[in-house]
């Protein structure tokens, strides 16, 4: 909120006409980067492309452009099924106060060499 | 009183309700607020518009440096200009990205900025006129913008931060090689001296007023920092960022036009001349010196590039066609 800026906004609208396209809005595409061999994909953005041969050259251009990456993935947006985020806590519940199933709830045998 | 407050706080519903906790509780642990989660409306508003206004910029402050990428004095300094650009519009193709995860359309955006809706910052309307602008563009406005964008780094919103942690990798370069063209001039002939000069005199104000009004004139600015949006208040960030240059601007062997910078050991904060605040809401409300030429630009751009997003789209829905047959 600050007038101007690069980052801010002033509030203060001027009037003016829309540009208008019968086009349909290119589908939303996720691209996901191998930054080296030996890691997985992440998740690094998304992009918009008519198809998925130019959602993976848009994705070099867009998010490879300084080496980040070996490999890319693009997948439909609309492909990607995900959990509940109203759910929160409950779903991911069963988890917590499961401590045993990590390894520093076993303390007793600290200071043996190679465990 | 009863009504008064129900027209203040429309009454939420319990689900509402218990978003609103959920939220406050995340801003309150300094957490991160993502796509999906409840937000009040308020706060997706000030986010679709700062992310928007934010990405308009980057795409209309293309056309400054583009200008110069034919005349640049040679093939490294045209490639490197070029990266620059470049660079430039992925920055408003990540911001973009951002503020959709708001449900915002990119087509509802860009329709915005084409028909004088939606705001840039007003620096882009400023002319570069010499080479040594490309310097003082980098060095000055990219290093207002750096000073403006690390600390957005950690924004409340998730996706507007991670876009702005790539920005801030690559704005680096923006920055050093504009200071690199005016310390290279700098120490040149008397002419490109003086031109080094000039550039800097004259993107001096316009890039300190980058951080927007003081702080005593931007009064949403608090509610953006009670939500994590904006970490540091405009004046303060101004201040950070004369600091900086009252240092580099020795390297580099110029001056500041302004003779009046010090540091005040009371406050901790660096002051400088009063900034001609009647200029920047005369450039904000379209009278700069190049607002209707970079508004023309970026609508018959828009308009002469419909046939290419159209074949596109033509290509891919008979490519599709073909693979159902097949």
């Amino acid at each position: 909120m600050t007038g101007g800026s690069t980052t801010g906004d002033d509030g203060s609208k001027t009037k003016g006409t829309g540009v208008h396209e019968s086009r349909q809005p290119w589908p939303l595409w996720e691209v996901f980067v191998r930054s080296s061999r030996g890691l997985s994909h992440v998740h690094a953005g998304s992009l918009h492309a008519p198809d998925a041969d130019m959602a993976v050259r848009n994705a070099r251009d867009l998010y490879t452009r300084r080496n980040e990456g070996v490999s890319l993935w693009v997948v439909p947006s609309s492909a990607i099924i995900s959990s509940d985020p109203d759910a929160k806590g409950q779903y991911f519940e069963s988890a917590q106060g499961k401590d045993y199933r990590h390894a520093t709830y076993y303390t007793k045998s600290e200071g043996v060499k190679h465990l | 009183m009863a009504s008064q407050n129900e027209g203040l706080h429309a009454v939420l519903s319990e689900e509402e309700q218990a978003g609103q906790t959920y939220f406050d509780k995340i801003i309150a642990e300094d957490s991160r607020i993502e796509p999906r989660d409840w937000m009040p409306e308020s706060y997706r508003k000030t986010l679709v518009r700062q992310i928007g206004q934010h990405a308009h910029s980057e795409i209309i402050g293309m056309q400054p440096e583009a200008n110069w990428i034919t005349r640049a004095p040679s093939l490294k300094r045209k490639a490197i200009l070029m990266a620059k650009v470049q660079d430039e519009a992925g920055h408003g193709l990540y911001l973009y990205s951002a503020a959709e995860t708001l449900g915002t359309p990119r087509d509802k955006m860009t329709e915005d900025l084409i028909s004088g809706k939606a705001r840039y910052s007003s620096i882009f309307n400023y002319p570069a006129v010499t080479w040594a602008d490309m310097g003082a563009i980098g060095w000055m406005v990219d290093g207002a913008a750096i000073c403006n964008q690390v600390p957005l780094c950690r924004a409340s919103y998730g996706p507007y931060g991670r876009a702005m942690v790539r920005v801030c990798k690559e704005e680096s370069f923006h920055q050093r090689q504009g200071f690199e063209i005016l310390l290279e001039l700098a120490n040149g002939t008397p002419e490109q001296r003086a031109m080094a000069q000039d550039a800097v005199n004259r993107w001096y104000a316009p890039s300190l007023m980058m951080f927007g009004p003081p702080d005593e004139d931007s009064p949403n600015s608090k509610q953006s920092m009670a939500w994590n949006i904006k970490r540091f208040s405009n004046d303060e960030l101004r201040s950070r960022f004369v600091g900086m240059l009252v240092e580099q601007v020795k390297v580099l062997g110029l001056e500041l036009p302004d003779d009046q910078i010090s540091f005040n050991e009371d406050t901790k904060q660096w002051e400088h001349s009063p900034l001609d605040w009647d200029e920047f809401k005369d450039v904000l409300k379209g009278r700069g010196p190049c607002n209707a030429q970079r508004m023309e630009r970026r609508r018959s751009a828009h308009e002469e590039g419909a046939w290419v997003r159209e074949a596109a789209a033509a290509y891919a829905d008979k490519q599709a066609q073909k693979a159902e047959v097949a």
